[in-house]
């Protein structure tokens, strides 16, 4: 691959980045809310106490908000892959199409289906099955969430297919370990639960101005308690599937860890930084090495992250580029050379086929198979291997100041539900105000998650197989800056009407049920 | 206007927006727009791939 538009490739690339961080500022409060609004409806067929239908059906409105204006955002990068990605599109054949179109046949239907029962239902239906729709929408919006993640897990570690170099297409030999890929697992726990906190934040930050303007007082304590304990937990669980993220990403992406901790030379007893600074060391620009000027390590942590052993041994990027023959690490010049010969093989064998020369063929397949899992390097022989290391600064920081905002939400939580266990959260202007304005912070550590995962696999759309210079559409750069911009137009005026809408809705407050209030107060 | 009102005004904008204007005129399925055969698109990416 000797002429390659940059232009193109980073146009495509950020027009992606666009459209899924812009998905993403929906997708997680769906996720989460649901939970929250089920909860909540839960107690009240429980109790029977008309305040908390009061509460849930205010939730659930703004559920319903964000799912009008989110859904259907997600179906462009769909139509991104169709024309921007093609060869990719292509090249993964029905290991993407499967797990969509079980999205599409299964959860999609389940969740719009039970949607329009919880929306509209009330009062029409039993109030138990009423509850079940609630139910299963936000099971149906969690799996919708499963299926795509399966997918992206699957170009984070590409298992359970078989290429087929007659139709150039990767072919699916075991939907299990596509679907039961420890990465595919931890990917979907991990992203799952980051909604769940993000959603949490979100109803204890609106909570919390309503106590701050002096309203709605049960009706926010109550919802404090609900989310904040919700929250609490799936914090829990976003660090334990956060470490199991961490031991993935050291055994089948190695390079996006070093990346991600700036781990330049490989060591033993590797220690974590858990604050640092960094800058560029002058001496190795090509490289962009980066050194710290100021950090505060863990001793041994990084190695116990990794393989749960503090004195295992964590290979660095100066490894992986040059290789390490002393912990068998190939070079990224010698998987260049292997993935050429697979690149040629392909091509011999298909000119083989097409002159009807089967044992010419035959060995130019079996070429190709045993080079197979270094395609994507090939199309690196020649080039400078350094484009192979993702950009270190965006990894290092995105993933700290993702982990340093979990703290924060995880401490708010504790916090927050002993204050109002006590009844005294609406005397704590500091903490409300704190809760306020960690609305914003939820939705930069959730979009900080996505960097870290998706910047520091650059540039790789399939892990070691596919990079995106190869991956990309021949088009002209500037037919993609031009959809570039349409797209940040609409979703921009998306998300102010998200902004505005839920905004007024917020300020209008859950206001009156059919059922007296007062009944409410009496069984507070 | 009530919020559900303008939820499904906003809806059916955007639905028009992504499947007619972007999807018919901005968003060609580049391979089904060059080749009519399942063929044909697996040997221009094999091209693709191996050039």
């Amino acid at each position: 691959m000797e002429h390659i538009d940059f232009s193109l490739v980073n146009w495509s690339r950020a027009q992606f980045a666009l459209t899924a961080m812009y998905h993403w500022l929906f997708v997680p409060l769906t996720l989460g809310l649901s939970f929250i609004v089920a909860f909540m409806e839960t107690l009240y067929v429980r109790t029977g106490n008309p305040e908390w239908k009061r509460i849930t059906k205010f939730w659930m409105t703004i559920f319903g908000i964000n799912f009008a204006i989110g859904v259907a955002t997600g179906i462009i990068l769909e139509f991104e892959f169709g024309t921007n990605w093609s060869n990719y599109s292509w090249f993964v054949g029905d290991i993407f199409g499967a797990p969509l179109a079980i999205e599409g046949i299964m959860a999609f239907f389940l969740e719009s289906t039970f949607i329009a029962v919880m929306f509209f239902g009330w009062n029409k239906v039993s109030k138990k099955f009423h509850l079940l729709s609630t139910w299963l929408v936000a099971i149906g919006s969690n799996l919708s969430a499963l299926w795509i993640l399966v997918a992206n897990a699957w170009m984070q570690n590409p298992v359970g297919m078989k290429f087929n170099p007659d139709t150039a297409r990767n072919e699916m030999v075991n939907f299990w370990e596509v679907l039961f890929s420890p990465v595919a697992i931890n990917k979907f726990l991990h992203t799952i639960s980051s909604g769940y906190v993000l959603a949490s934040i979100f109803v204890i930050g609106v909570s919390a101005w309503y106590l701050l303007k002096n309203r709605e007082h049960l009706f926010a304590k109550r919802s404090i308690i609900v989310a904040a304990t919700f929250g609490l937990v799936t914090t829990a669980f976003v660090v334990l599937t956060g470490d199991g993220s961490a031991r993935n990403m050291a055994k089948y992406q190695p390079m996006k860890f070093a990346a991600m901790e700036n781990l330049y030379v490989g060591v033993q007893n590797a220690p974590l930084v858990a604050i640092g600074i960094l800058k560029e060391d002058a001496k190795e620009a090509s490289h962009k090495k980066q050194d710290f000027r100021f950090e505060i390590e863990i001793p041994n942590m990084l190695s116990y992250m990794a393989f749960l052993d503090p004195n295992a041994y964590v290979p660095g990027i100066k490894d992986l580029v040059h290789g390490n023959p002393e912990r068998q690490i190939l070079s990224y010049k010698e998987k260049s050379e292997l993935g050429k010969i697979a690149i040629t093989s392909l091509a011999e064998y298909k000119n083989a086929k097409n002159a009807g020369n089967d044992s010419l063929a035959n060995a130019a397949k079996i070429r190709f198979e045993e080079n197979y899992s270094y395609f994507g390097y090939g199309y690196y022989a020649g080039r400078d291997v350094h484009e192979l290391i993702p950009s270190v600064a965006t990894t290092f920081y995105s993933f700290r100041i993702m982990v340093g905002l979990g703290v924060h939400f995880g401490l708010l939580f504790l916090v927050v539900l002993l204050l109002t266990v006590k009844d005294k959260i609406a005397k704590k202007r500091f903490i409300l105000y704190t809760m306020l304005w960690s609305i914003p912070l939820a939705y930069i550590a959730s979009e900080l998650g996505w960097v870290v995962a998706e910047v520091g696999r650059q540039p790789w759309v399939i892990q070691d197989i596919l990079p995106t210079i190869a991956a990309v559409s021949q088009l002209k750069p500037a037919s993609v800056q031009i959809t570039f911009w349409m797209f940040f137009l609409i979703f921009t005026a998306l998300l102010i009407a998200e902004i505005k809408i839920m905004t007024k809705q917020i300020k209008k407050g859950p206001g009156e049920d059919e059922s007296s209030t007062k009944s409410a107060s009496v069984n507070n | 206007m009530t919020v559900g009102k303008n939820l499904w005004v906003i809806i059916l904008i955007k639905l028009f927006i992504l499947f007619v204007i972007l999807r018919l005129f901005f968003f060609h399925d580049y391979l089904g727009s060059k080749f009519t055969s399942e063929k044909d698109k697996s040997n221009y990416v094999i091209e693709q791939l191996t050039k």
